[in-house]
């Protein structure tokens, strides 16, 4: 079983490192697991987007045209991932930096308000952690408690006062997606279309 | 040893360290730089020599005069360094000293980007530089095949006197896996370097190390000895991997990144019921014509995956001897395929032919 999960974003806003963190974990559960990031002449505010793969078994490609899951941080980014997406897949949108809503029916999507939820628990750094907190409530990929043991055991040491913050920050998105799945799902249950 | 999550171009980097590196010179290009930066940090704290040359002329040169003491010594870079080393490389082969050089290859030619490519096959695999040589050419397909095929680098260029290259891409380079570092060797000490190095003749005589043989017949000798010790490679340093190959009826063959990409590719197709399987060549030279010959005799047809306009191919066309179609599917220019493509590719093959 290989799950395939892009994030991508502007440069700065934590698309690598939110990946970096899902392959630690996989390492750390004795997965299989992939790490790629585009690299290019890269400079701040340009896009930078990272291919994580995960799995039971041996990895050939680390490329993937359609992945199982996407965070999308800004809008570019929705543009170009929204219709790559697998059917039945999960699609995480940056509301805070979104302004449209997806189109696609056949997959999971959820618009969380990344800046301004990590701005309420202190840090707006932390969106990319909201972020990633809503994908695993919605993608059963790593648990997030390992995920969250695997950031107290590689976060840098100059950020270890954030790692609080960052678990928040990851629970926070997993609540959001929680709540808003449930909205998605009451709604469709009364639909008299449904039968 | 623990896994750890290493960035290719790192692990290539330590795993030289451990293997005994003494000294690297390089200068820095996407997208390998993170090799340079590694040792730049990681050398002097071992109180071993890192030197950021002026150019890759002068780094390549600087590893021929290192290698010229029987020191473990190395380079890395990418495609268009790599071009600028090709005199030195030639002058190291002429001299029959050992050396290890690392090729992250990036789109070309030219200036071209900084992809993943493998453009470069024809330039490492077949010589390079000028005259009648060839390196010892190995390729990783992941960050442990990296680490381990450096470090075995290093032995195979002492063994052979030869110049080993390990062929890989940007892919490869930046990418992150988990990965296990070999223990740390010890540096070998002066006293025991090998009997040619010129490490000072005190108590005896002196050493030459030239690539000079101004007369033919002399120069045409040396050839001889270099053709003998690649027969010798050919018969000892074959490498490759084999995946689903025992039932199979065709068989993909990609080396590096497009030969596990193409591994992927693969593993749906017999998801799909075809019968179909991996030859995944590991050393490019010496290459293996003789396990590709044997496939030949059994599989129906051959498909050649590589990220360029059809270089290993041609080695691939040899080794079949007709027995057996060929086809590509290449990408170039820093393209990296996905692996629908190549199974776009695997199931034409598939089909029944046209009468």
């Amino acid at each position: 079983m290989q799950t395939e999960i892009i994030i991508s974003g502007f440069g700065g806003q934590g698309a690598l490192f939110a990946g970096q963190l899902l392959a630690y974990c996989a390492l750390d559960l004795d997965l299989h697991v992939t790490w790629i990031p585009s690299y290019g002449p890269e400079m701040r505010g340009g896009t930078a987007h990272c291919t994580v793969i995960i799995s039971d078994d041996e990895i050939g490609s680390p490329l993937v045209r359609d992945p199982r899951a996407a965070i999308v941080m800004n809008l570019p980014s929705l543009d170009r991932y929204e219709t790559l997406v697998k059917p039945g897949g999960v699609l995480v949108v940056n509301a805070s930096l979104v302004d449209r809503q997806p189109t696609r029916q056949d997959i999971t999507t959820v618009m969380i308000p990344a800046t301004e939820e990590a701005e309420a628990i202190g840090d707006r750094r932390m969106g990319n952690l909201v972020l990633l907190g809503a994908l695993l409530e919605l993608l059963p990929v790593l648990p997030p408690e390992a995920v969250g043991e695997s950031l107290g055991r590689h976060i840098p040491a100059h950020h270890r006062d954030l790692l609080k913050s960052n678990l928040e920050a990851m629970a926070r998105g997993a609540a959001l997606a929680s709540a808003a799945r449930r909205d998605a799902v009451e709604p469709e249950a009364v639909s008299p279309g449904a039968a | 040893m623990a896994r750890e999550l290493l960035e290719g171009n790192v692990a290539f980097a330590e795993a030289a360290i451990r293997a005994g590196c003494e000294a690297y010179f390089g200068y820095p290009i996407t997208p390998q730089t993170e090799a340079l930066e590694h040792m730049a940090r990681r050398m002097p704290e071992l109180g071993r020599a890192f030197l950021q040359a002026e150019s890759e002329v002068a780094a390549i040169n600087m590893v021929y005069g290192a290698a010229c003491t029987g020191a473990r010594v190395m380079s890395s870079s990418s495609s268009p360094g790599v071009s600028l080393m090709m005199e030195g490389m030639s002058y190291i082969a002429g001299s029959e000293v050992p050396a290890v050089l690392v090729d992250i290859m990036r789109g070309g030619p030219g200036l071209g980007n900084i992809a993943p490519s493998q453009g470069d096959y024809f330039q490492i695999v077949k010589g390079g530089g000028h005259g009648d040589y060839r390196p010892i050419v190995l390729a990783p397909a992941t960050v442990q095949e990296l680490i381990n095929l450096t470090v075995e680098a290093f032995d195979l260029a002492e063994r052979y006197r030869c110049i080993v290259v390990v062929l890989a891409d940007g892919c490869l380079g930046q990418m992150m896996e988990p990965a296990e570092l070999p223990p740390m060797r010890a540096i070998r000490p002066s006293a025991e370097r090998p009997e040619w190095a010129l490490n000072g003749a005190e108590g005896r005589s002196p050493n030459v190390i030239s690539s000079i043989y101004l007369e033919p017949l002399e120069e045409e000798e040396f050839n001889r000895r270099l053709l003998a010790k690649q027969a010798e490679i050919e018969a000892h340093e074959v490498r490759f991997r084999e995946l689903a190959l025992d039932d199979a009826e065709l068989a993909v063959v990609g080396f590096g990144t497009s030969g596990r990409v193409a591994q992927s590719a693969v593993k749906f197709a017999r998801q799909e019921g075809i019968k179909v399987g991996l030859m995944r060549p590991i050393s490019l030279n010496p290459f293996p014509y003789d396990a590709l010959g044997r496939l030949a005799d059994r599989m129906r047809a051959f498909l050649v995956v590589e990220m360029n306009g059809g270089q290993m191919v041609e080695d691939v066309r040899l080794a079949v001897e007709g027995k057996a179609p060929v086809r590509f599917y290449g990408r170039m220019g820093g393209v990296v395929p996905f692996p629908d493509e190549i199974l776009a590719e695997i199931r034409k093959l598939n089909a029944p032919t046209e009468a």
